[in-house]
């Protein structure tokens, strides 16, 4: 067994050896670039983009011409909040709605816009992580812009009402963004039905390669956008640059896989997950975050209370995965989504992340199992908190001396 | 497939055998998000400042200067709203020759209140001194100019014009000064310390023009300058350029930049005369050289034949087994000639005929000795067809009909990349 393992699939997967197979001739002998006009080499690029174009609008219903390449799901989600809001905000408006537990790249880009003139409105999900269409319609104005909800989760892996979300957007003449970086591979997607107008997508998350994502953008009714990187022209004017071809056919390939082989892969993946669950069951104060049942197979986020974050962090290091502590990112914050659904900031700190995948198998999660009893095991022995938790003192009452 | 010979090396060139076999252990083995902290994560970010390294050291800049991108059009996008965005609105000047990627932004400004000054360019399609001087005297707060220009190859002297700039302009006033540098890295020698020192802020780079993977680029900034993201969300590179690392493309990019200035001057040297034997066999067909007398990257050739259409010939070419590219855009059905030819003042219908050779250092003298019998034989025929009955009813060339098949998308990339 290769250690540490691998359970962090939320945060980047492997490219899948297949899809490494079909990239590697378009770094190769077929390097062309895509816009020359000129000679062969251009057009066998440019037919391959176009290829992969048809696969990624395959695996969510949608027609290829709606599909714009980008550099990933982060320039994704500015293009279609930024270019949306600066489109329409003479028409509609300048309001924007979205979640607190969105990703940053959506949080970071409508603060952004808020700088510069724009309102917002942050809808606070449940204890469970999802909003409610009557609290979506409830935060939603007559000069409201833009919604932006993502499809899936990245920390909890809660699946959002997005159906139901798009028809009263549809409604109210809002155009309604959602990122669906957690979610292709994960559930159907089927944009012929959902009254979505932007959707976001990902290659790395779907065992693509990275620096390669899309925009899905309407065209029926059309969503008209501002550009927000200027050039040449490529992508129907939406976005300038040299496309990365052997990146686009990786994330065709990723996708193409995906649709064909999702629904057996979400079977495996669930019940793996659904052991993993199984066996933490008899840990004591242990919380999952987040709805079980509304969530992607492969997602399961843990606290474990009475341990301190740092230290079950070092003491797991055998596999690797995403925690809630301050440690996974440049901030000394606990996780923002976790504290969002109300945890407190220890439950938030000690919180783990396990996201399983196409390469985990049994012995995987059998071995995390028995590594996270034997380490919570340790770590509370050493716990004076666990010990008086054990004696039945209610923490909360406790009165600490200041230093 | 039957390869033709590649002759196209500033659209894109063929990635360095190296390069790719530093880049696949990064898509799937070590396959981390370079954000996160386990040693998957710390593999990827251990990595990517290797790369980095590699690229401040092949341009001599430190590595904190170095701010990668998902290719030189973000880059040039991002340092001219960048700075822009927080600047009241004034003037910006930009050379009369510079890529869509830079002049899209600048248009873009211009529509948004600024004024845009565009410096002009004599025949050679060099900037003059006489309008740089009265463009400075209108208190830009932002010039860029390109340092080698893609379509002809000519290169412009930044750091005489920094130096100018820095001199001539107010203090109070904060001119920035950018080069986009995407096609003369790794074809001359570039110094971010020397050119810093003139005056120049910011420099673009891309990894596909110097062997590199496409998906890749950066900007390389003085770190005295203020900029806005153009991309937001997670902070990532300084918080200048946000979104997951694309790993195996910027190691791709690192170990393509120490390449591209390992012998350089040798390099340089093998093009030039790959290149002066393919223009001596020019001259001798008739051919018009645009901006022969001056400096220039060695790989570069751009001409034209009087009253032959460049697409005509490009298409004939290609057939031929010669992968060149035509200088007029190709995405109307009566082909705009090249921006950069009417700057520097050439007629219409000679621009029309362009077309452009750009070398590279796989290419030999053997292949120009054949292009050159293929264009004489292809240059002939033409002549025929011309004077033939028939008059004007050239059958459609491959190319031709391939760019007309393409006549619907809205918004066609018009330029040559």
């Amino acid at each position: 067994m290769k250690l540490p393992i691998y359970l962090d699939y939320s945060a980047t997967t492997p490219v899948d050896p297949r899809v490494a197979e079909k990239m590697i001739p378009w770094l190769t002998e077929h390097f062309g670039n895509p816009a020359s006009r000129s000679h062969a080499y251009g057009w066998e690029a440019e037919h391959a983009v176009e290829n992969a174009r048809e696969e990624v609008a395959k695996l969510v219903g949608a027609d290829a011409k709606d599909i714009i390449w980008t550099s990933g799901a982060t320039e994704s989600n500015n293009l279609a909040i930024k270019g949306a809001a600066h489109f329409y905000a003479s028409t509609k408006g300048k309001h924007i709605v979205t979640v607190t537990t969105e990703h940053k790249a959506v949080l970071d880009t409508v603060k952004e816009l808020e700088r510069q003139g724009f309102e917002a409105t942050y809808i606070v999900p449940q204890e469970n992580g999802l909003i409610t269409p009557e609290q979506f319609a409830a935060a939603l104005r007559p000069d409201t812009v833009v919604a932006s909800v993502m499809a899936v989760n990245n920390e909890i892996g809660v699946i959002q009402p997005i159906a139901e979300l798009g028809e009263i957007c549809r409604e109210k003449g809002v155009i309604f963004h959602v990122d669906a970086a957690q979610a292709t591979g994960k559930m159907p997607i089927d944009l012929n039905t959902l009254k979505v107008d932007l959707m976001s997508f990902s290659a790395h998350k779907t065992y693509g390669p990275k620096g390669v994502g899309a925009l899905y953008v309407r065209r029926k009714p059309r969503i008209r956008l501002e550009a927000q990187m200027h050039g040449g022209g490529h992508e129907r004017g939406l976005r300038s640059g040299t496309l990365a071809t052997h990146q686009i056919v990786g994330m065709g390939e990723a996708f193409r896989l995906a649709r064909i082989e999702m629904t057996a892969e979400n079977e495996r993946i669930r019940m793996l997950r659904d052991r993993l669950l199984k066996g933490f069951q008899d840990i004591e104060e242990i919380y999952v975050n987040g709805d079980i049942t509304e969530r992607v197979p492969h997602n399961l986020n843990v606290s474990f209370n009475y341990v301190e974050g740092e230290s079950l962090i070092m003491a797991i290091k055998d596999i690797a995965v995403s925690s809630g502590s301050a440690c996974t990112s440049a901030s000394l914050e606990p996780s923002y989504v976790l504290r969002a659904l109300g945890r407190s900031d220890e439950l938030a700190h000690s919180s783990i992340r396990f996201t399983l995948g196409r390469f985990t198998t049994e012995q995987d999660v059998d071995f995390t199992i028995k590594l996270l009893h034997e380490k919570i095991g340790k770590l509370r022995e050493l716990s004076p908190l666990w010990d008086m938790f054990k004696e039945g003192i209610d923490l909360n009452t406790v009165q600490w001396a200041a230093h | 497939m039957f390869a033709p010979v590649y002759f196209d090396h500033n659209a894109t060139t063929p990635l360095a055998p190296r390069v790719l076999e530093a880049m696949l252990p990064y898509l799937t083995q070590q396959y981390g998000n370079a954000s996160s902290r386990h040693e998957y994560g710390r593999a990827a970010r251990r990595a990517i400042d290797e790369a980095r390294q590699q690229v401040a050291a092949a341009v001599g800049a430190h590595p904190t200067e170095v701010i990668f991108t998902s290719g030189g059009s973000e880059a040039n996008n991002l340092f001219i709203k960048g700075v822009t965005g927080l600047l009241p609105k004034g003037v910006i000047a930009i050379s009369a020759i510079e890529h869509p990627c830079v002049r899209e932004p600048a248009k873009q400004l211009a529509r948004a209140g600024w004024r845009l000054r565009e410096l002009a360019v004599n025949a050679d399609c060099r900037i003059t001194s006489t309008d740089f001087s009265v463009a400075l005297a209108e208190q830009p707060a932002l010039i860029s100019i390109m340092l080698a220009n893609n379509e002809t190859g000519v290169i412009q002297d930044v750091a005489q014009w920094a130096v100018q700039a820095s001199g001539t302009l107010k203090k109070s006033a904060s001119a920035w000064f950018h080069v986009d540098a995407v096609q003369a890295f790794g074809r001359v020698p570039l110094d971010f310390r020397m050119l810093n020192a003139a005056g120049v802020h910011a420099l673009t780079l891309s990894a596909h023009k110097i062997g590199g993977p496409k998906g890749a680029g950066a900007l390389v900034l003085d770190k005295r300058v203020a900029l806005q993201p153009l991309i937001a969300g997670g902070g990532h590179e300084r918080g200048l350029r946000s979104g997951t690392e694309n790993v195996a493309a910027i190691v791709g990019f690192g170990v393509a930049a120490e390449l591209a200035v390992t012998d350089l001057q040798t390099k340089a040297t093998a093009l030039s005369a790959m290149r002066r034997l393919l223009e001596e066999g020019l001259s001798q067909l008739g051919a018009y050289i645009f901006a022969a007398q001056v400096e220039r990257l060695p790989n570069t050739s751009y001409f034209a034949f009087a009253d032959m259409d460049g697409e005509t010939l490009v298409g004939r070419l290609d057939r031929a087994g010669f992968a060149v590219a035509a200088g007029a855009a190709c995405s109307s059905a009566n082909p705009s000639p090249s921006h950069v030819l009417l700057a520097m003042g050439i007629a219409p219908e000679l621009a029309r005929g362009a077309v452009r050779v750009s070398l590279g250092v796989q290419n030999t003298q053997h292949q120009v000795h054949d292009f050159l019998a293929v264009l004489k034989q292809t240059l002939s025929e033409l002549q025929k067809m011309k004077h033939s009955p028939q008059g004007n009813t050239e059958f459609i060339t491959t190319a031709q009909a391939r760019m007309q098949a393409h006549l619907p998308r809205d918004n066609d990339v018009a330029t040559l990349n």
